[in-house]
């Protein structure tokens, strides 16, 4: 059955979705177009999946539409997706042409009859050169571009520039634009089966599918397997905190197919040395019930990354009243309060610590799982979510 | 407790109190520090609007769970600068008793600079996250909930979104020739409850978070409640 808005009353802060019933009054039968390059497979097209149906409940007239591209296209954009986010990546005068020549025709091809277009990402960007007269039209970055390479980012910023207002994730992903830039976190949905309630024996028959046994605390990271995740640091803290206080390690992830995959996977084995309590899962993107399960079973969740975009992982532990250790890196530490919700660490050693500081006080680990909780309630659910984008398009269209 | 009714029947306002609560969409400047000098200079020149969204609307974005300073500045300055004397210093400043914005900026000026006088080189972040000055466009919505009598006013207040008691407590306070909090002008005009106006008046919500300055609320409504029977 549909997820309806009155659902997240049990979920959400109390009265929010009130506020936004009230807020979208003034949105009411205004065309909102989002446009992205996916239909399945990624954060923003979850989202998408999962905002569309709710904007309209509220009565807001929304559309979301999809990209179509060859191999070409996917290549230039897979390009400029590792090069917007800091990483090494090239790509040739000809494949410029083609991802233009291919905005070209999905321009062709779309309709932009809308008050409000929203596009998400890079993939679509050059798009706003067959804008219409009227609308407004918002660039919705979902990328760690704080240090995007140049090459990539001059050739999106004269497309950017067209724009009316920009949206990033983090305060430190703005760029110089000529344009108002909006703050807007990303959310989860308590509702989706990565998030939902489970019964104990959902999360008892879960982590007996994925052979992990609860007699003792269960230190949990699971995040894909990704050298900027630190994985082998994890393993290491872990072993620093087992000398004195007796725990499992559960490193639940998706590996990559890859050279560097293996490579980091083949790491991970030797770091872990057959301890029969440190458990490398790997599982498919699809295994949300035994992500949800593991979450709920752990003593302590720990997203211990080097980099990171956002990490809506550590919101969803803390939204299943976890105390969250996380690496000092992208928004986690907008999401952690040092001390209330969570801890942030620097080191391996810090980790440590702090796995040790949890284990031997579980009032305070209670006590900060629950202030999790309710921080990631009123923070990073998708009614805030929801919300924030209705104050965006009530204030652009002013 | 009771003063002079100014208008409606006995107990009832003639012109109801409709709660409106609030939305912040924030706006990133695209301005930056790395250091206290850069701060500084940040806090010189950024728009009133935000030395607001810093100080006065870190309590809508903290209404239940805040962090260990009550605004960016000092949490910036004590947890990514790590120099937790002037996080302290910037801590203890008071907007609810600093008055207007402007004179705000004045005070986070001063001790910015007393403190760069008084330290030998220019604190600086090492691994912490850079300041990033911002500011916000507040969207008021009504919320639905009107009272006529102090009953009714506090029982709306007990289930009104936290950001009402953010608009007509603090927002209300730096809105123009506004002198003291929504709350209290309608307790005293529309119930002619004089003193506890002044009481209510008198709430610092700079001293608690929302969800304790509108638990101090009900319970000064009830207290004027049970004064009234």
């Amino acid at each position: 059955m549909a997820v309806t808005l009155d659902d997240y009353r049990t979920v959400s802060p109390p009265g929010s979705v009130d506020i936004l019933r009230r807020m979208a009054e003034k949105l009411r039968s205004r065309r909102v177009l989002r446009i992205n390059a996916n239909r399945t497979g990624t954060g923003v097209a979850e989202m998408l999946e999962r905002h569309t149906p709710l904007l309209q409940e509220l009565g807001v007239d929304a559309r979301w539409e999809v990209m179509q591209g060859g191999e070409g296209f996917q290549a230039t954009c897979d390009a400029l997706y590792n090069m917007l986010q800091g990483e090494e990546d090239r790509f040739s005068d000809e494949m410029l042409q083609q991802f233009i020549a291919t905005n070209r025709e999905n321009a062709q091809r779309l309709s932009f009859d809308a008050d409000v277009v929203v596009i998400h990402d890079h993939q679509p960007v050059p798009l706003i050169d067959v804008r219409p007269q009227e609308g407004k039209w918002v660039w919705r970055c979902h990328l760690d571009i704080a240090r995007p390479q140049r090459k990539a980012w001059a050739m999106l910023r004269q497309f950017l520039v067209k724009y009316d207002a920009a949206v990033f994730s983090l305060p430190k992903f703005a760029q110089r634009l000529p344009i108002p830039q909006f703050l807007i976190y990303p959310s989860i949905d308590p509702l989706s089966d990565k998030n939902r309630e489970l019964s104990e024996r959902e999360i008892g028959q879960a982590l007996d599918r994925l052979g992990v046994p609860r007699d003792k605390p269960i230190l949990l990271q699971a995040s894909r397997f990704h050298r900027f995740k630190d994985p082998v640091g994890v393993i290491e803290a872990y072993r620093i905190a087992k000398k004195q206080n007796d725990c499992r390690l559960v490193l639940a992830g998706t590996p990559t197919s890859d050279e560097e995959g293996r490579k980091l996977l083949a790491e991970m084995e030797e770091a872990a040395a057959n301890d029969p309590e440190v458990h490398i899962l790997r599982l498919p993107e699809t295994a949300d019930i035994e992500i949800n399960a593991l979450q709920r079973a752990a003593t302590i969740v720990i997203q211990k990354s080097t980099r990171e975009g956002f990490g809506l992982m550590v919101a969803e532990a803390m939204w299943k009243g976890k105390p969250v250790i996380g690496g000092f890196a992208g928004g986690i530490t907008a999401q952690l309060i040092y001390e209330v919700t969570g801890y942030t660490v620097n080191s391996v050693e810090g980790c440590a610590y702090r796995i040790r500081t949890l284990l031997n006080n579980p009032e305070l680990a209670a006590k900060m799982g629950k202030d999790a909780r309710e921080f990631a309630r009123w923070h990073f659910l998708i009614t805030r979510n929801l919300g924030d984008y209705l104050a965006l398009l009530t204030t652009l269209l002013r | 407790m009771r003063g002079t009714r100014l208008s409606g029947k006995d107990g009832e306002a003639k012109h109801p109190f409709q709660f409106m609560a609030c939305w912040e969409l924030r706006e990133m400047l695209g301005r930056r520090a790395a250091d206290v000098q850069e701060l500084l200079d940040g806090l010189e020149e950024v728009p009133l609007d935000s030395i607001y969204f810093h100080t006065h609307s870190y309590f809508l974005r903290h209404p239940y769970i805040a962090g260990p300073y009550p605004n960016d500045f000092a949490n910036w300055a004590a947890i990514q600068l790590r120099d937790r004397v002037l996080g302290e210093r910037l801590a203890v400043i008071d907007p609810f008793e600093v008055g207007d914005l402007e004179a705000l900026r004045n005070e986070l000026v001063t001790i910015l600079d007393d403190h760069l006088s008084h330290v030998g080189s220019v604190p600086r972040i090492v691994y912490g996250e850079l300041f990033f000055f911002m500011q916000s466009r507040i969207l008021a919505v009504p919320a639905g909930i009107r009272a006529r009598t102090l009953t009714e006013f506090r029982e709306g207040l007990e289930r009104v979104d936290s950001s009402a008691v953010y608009f007509h407590v603090l927002a209300a306070l730096t809105r123009k020739g506004k002198r003291r909090n929504d709350f209290a002008s309608w307790i005293e005009d529309g119930l002619g409850l004089k003193e506890l106006a002044g009481r209510v008046a008198a709430i610092n919500p700079y001293a608690t978070s929302l969800e304790g300055a509108r638990k101090h609320l009900v319970e000064l409504c009830e207290s004027g409640e049970q004064a009234a029977r």
